[in-house]
């Protein structure tokens, strides 16, 4: 695989060496969230004809006066219906700098938990206000969502420029409340742009409308953005996903640890520890199927093989031996409440899934409830009903291998499993490890 | 860091893809009892099969490879079948449309396309091999209620999707638990665009059925679609056929797959015509999500992948 990363050789000139970004967009209802997507799609030409025919043909039957540009991304029928984007949509283009994957998630209230599920993977989220409505509750909220998770970048984009006749004075005023808000939650400075999603301004080339604005088109914000390789520069952790023991003529006694590299650098000859136990081994190589690679870091899969006998499965970790993961079974973790059915309350039992290690657990305390709106915690709540956050102690039975989550996104992330009707309950991520 | 050079951080976006399908891979591998590979042979299954392969090299493939024959087949697509399975050593299952023809399992429809009858085809299969996790090709970019389709995707007993009832899917921690009798579809090739698969069979040198590429074939002309002539196709009163070079972009029931004009017979000429075309892969060739807009959706919901 790392062969791939360096080889001239495969790289056709019909792929050319893209990078892969993910970004998240967040907006509230009616902030034009959708139709800037379709806009950003329909202007990089990225959509094709048959796409665009059927949302022509459907807006016309609709009364619409131009192409809705939202069809292009509500897919179910009940969106269709209602006009409204109900679930996380992933969408894909390319520009000749970057592949993008798009989670396109919906701004209602009651879906904060598609925000959270968004936002999780995203390097950059964009977030949606309306020029004429100003800062809303629902921006804080998803602002503070995307600190919560840890998103290296935000971009907030000022949308509808176009009703509040291309004011400059209300667009920077609209940025500095956002990036008063953004230090509050402690995020690093946002970019942001003015931009009318409906008419095409500032989506891929500058808008002549806004000349006061002397920053980058969204498009090319988003393919120059530099995202930090934050998780090659931490601590190397490898969650062991799954042993591979080919027990045939060829390989009598081969034994390899399969897994996705988490964060930091590993090398053959590295010396390691394997957690929980605690012994530590040498890397003797680290295998792909394409052959041996001189080094492994996120997010490549490949096989780490380690010198002498060891007893590791599925659910260890190997890490480096002088800033190993917590060993613990018991950790802080703020949670976003997914289930619509049953809140968390204190005392309830559980599944965890974390990295590649599921454990039982039991919820010990719920120290806080968190207000999104003004960040106050609530130490008398009881309980956490969908889409509510709060900060839990869980107590496991048998350790968790893990890091705090804003140091590390992977060994830091956990969800909530019910037992009884296997839903994820929760999103969790790990503030203290003991 | 302690190390004096820094590594070269950052992927390539088809390795990128990769290393997650192949984790989607073992993760299956690891939490599932009895998972299995839809198996084609059209190009997304073949690029999943050499993820599956790559997952678990030195090893072999550690769970069976299934095909719902629909018995409308491209007779090129089922030899390259049984010899990729044959090269991986893997097992192959077949649930026959024609078998449950004959025993009266399902009828024939009236318009002849078998792709609706293909589900409780698909389903009878998962229930009598106890199937608990079916690796499907499809991918998000193909259809816009696939778009939202979860990587893990929870079916009930009876092989249905329910989109307003799906699992939460966060960071890369996909939830396996199920009852008996339930089953989660799991896509890998989810992030994956037409012209990845390309690139990626480009760059991986993999063999593909010959239909893929451009050569003469005798078609007709239906509403703007070309299907080829042959004995799951009845002609229609009026309709002409005629010899022209096309290949197909989808290889699926030989009734409802239609052809593209096409001179790209290589697959170098492949990419070059993929980033160039105006027309989505499903809407050039796919007579059966021209029922109505929600067509794949209402399919899925009965449990068709």
């Amino acid at each position: 695989m790392s062969s791939g990363v360096l080889d001239p050789l495969r790289m056709t000139d019909q792929s050319p060496p893209t990078e892969l970004l993910r970004f998240a967009t967040a907006g509230s209802v009616d902030d034009g969230k959708s139709t800037l997507l379709g806009r950003l799609l329909y202007d990089s030409k990225s959509l094709f004809e048959d796409q665009i025919a059927a949302v022509e043909a459907l807006s016309a039957s609709r009364g619409h006066e131009w192409a809705d540009l939202s069809l292009f991304t509500d897919g179910l029928r009940a969106e269709r219906e209602q006009g409204i984007t109900i679930d996380v949509a992933y969408r894909y283009f390319a520009t000749p700098r970057r592949r993008f994957i798009i989670a396109d998630t919906p701004g209602h209230l009651q879906y904060t938990r598609n925000m959270v599920t968004g936002a999780s993977t995203a390097d950059v989220a964009l977030i949606l206000v309306d020029a004429r409505k100003r800062l809303v509750e629902q921006s804080r909220r998803h602002a503070f969502l995307c600190s919560l998770l840890r998103v290296p970048r935000l971009v907030l984009c000022v949308n509808k420029m176009d009703l509040v006749g291309w004011s400059g004075s209300v667009f920077h005023h609209i940025r500095e409340e956002f990036s008063a808000f953004a230090a509050q939650l402690g995020v690093p400075e946002p970019a942001a742009i003015p931009i009318s999603a409906l008419h095409g301004d500032n989506i891929v080339s500058r808008s002549a409308n806004m000349p006061w604005y002397d920053g980058p088109s969204l498009l090319d914000h988003l393919e120059g953005v530099h995202v930090a390789s934050y998780r090659n520069l931490v601590d190397a952790r490898f969650p062991v996903q799954y042993v591979i023991r080919p027990q045939s003529s060829g390989h009598p006694d081969y034994r390899g640890y399969a897994g996705q590299i988490a964060s930091g650098t590993l090398r053959p000859g590295d010396e390691v520890v394997v957690l929980p136990s605690g012994l530590t081994s040498v890397i003797s190589s680290i295998e792909t199927a394409d052959g041996p690679v001189p080094e492994a870091f996120p997010p490549m899969s490949v096989t780490i093989r380690l010198a002498g006998d060891l007893d590791v499965a599925r659910g260890d970790m190997i890490c480096v031996p002088h800033h190993p993961a917590a060993v613990t079974r018991e950790v802080e973790a703020m949670v976003c409440w997914m289930d619509d059915t049953r809140p968390l309350t204190p005392g309830g039992r559980y599944t965890v899934k974390h990295t590649t290690r599921s454990v039982r657990a039991v919820v010990s305390e719920l120290s806080y409830r968190l207000d999104v709106n003004s960040l106050g915690r609530d130490t008398a709540a009881t309980s956490l009903s969908l889409n509510e956050i709060g900060l839990v102690r869980l107590r496991t039975m048998t350790p968790l291998l893990c890091d705090e989550y804003p140091r590390n996104r992977v060994t830091g992330s956990l969800i909530i499993i019910d037992e009884t009707t296997n839903a994820t309950v929760a999103a969790g991520m790990i503030t203290r490890t003991r | 860091m302690d190390s004096v050079t820094l590594p070269m951080t950052r992927l390539l976006h088809l390795d990128a893809l990769e290393a997650e399908g192949v984790f989607l891979m073992r993760e299956v591998a690891a939490e599932f009892e009895r998972p299995v590979l839809l198996f084609s042979a059209g190009k997304d299954s073949v690029v999943m099969l050499r993820l599956a392969q790559k997952a678990f090299a030195p090893a072999r493939i550690p769970f069976p490879v299934l095909h719902v024959d629909t018995g409308h087949n491209f007779p090129e697509v089922i030899a390259f079948r049984d010899k990729r399975v044959a090269e991986l050593g893997v097992t192959l299952e077949v649930a026959s449309v024609p078998d449950a023809l004959a025993s009266g399992r399902v009828r024939e429809p009236a318009d002849g396309s078998r792709n609706r009858i293909q589900t409780p085809v698909l389903l009878a299969a998962v229930e009598k091999h106890r199937f608990d996790a079916l690796f499907g090709g499809a991918r998000r970019d193909e259809e816009k209620a696939r778009a939202k389709e979860r990587i893990f995707s929870f079916r009930d007993e009876f092989g249905q999707w329910d989109p307003r009832n799906q699992r939460p899917e966060v960071w890369a921690l996909y939830n396996a638990r199920i009852h008996p009798g339930q089953s989660i579809r799991v896509f890998p090739l989810s992030n994956w665009t037409e012209l990845d698969i390309w690139q990626y069979i480009a760059r991986e040198r993999l063999e593909l059925p010959d239909i893929y590429y451009a050569h003469e074939r005798e078609v007709v002309d239906r509403d703007g679609l070309l299907f080829a002539v042959n004995e799951f196709l009845p002609l229609r009163p009026g309709e002409r056929p005629f010899t022209t070079k096309v290949r197909y972009r989808t290889v699926g029931d030989a009734s409802c797959t239609a052809a593209v004009r096409s001179e790209a017979d290589t697959v170098e000429r492949v990419i070059e015509e993929i980033s160039a075309t105006r027309v989505t892969e499903r809407g050039a060739t796919r007579g059966d999500d021209r029922v109505s807009e929600t067509a794949m959706e209402d399919r899925k919901r009965e449990g068709y992948f």
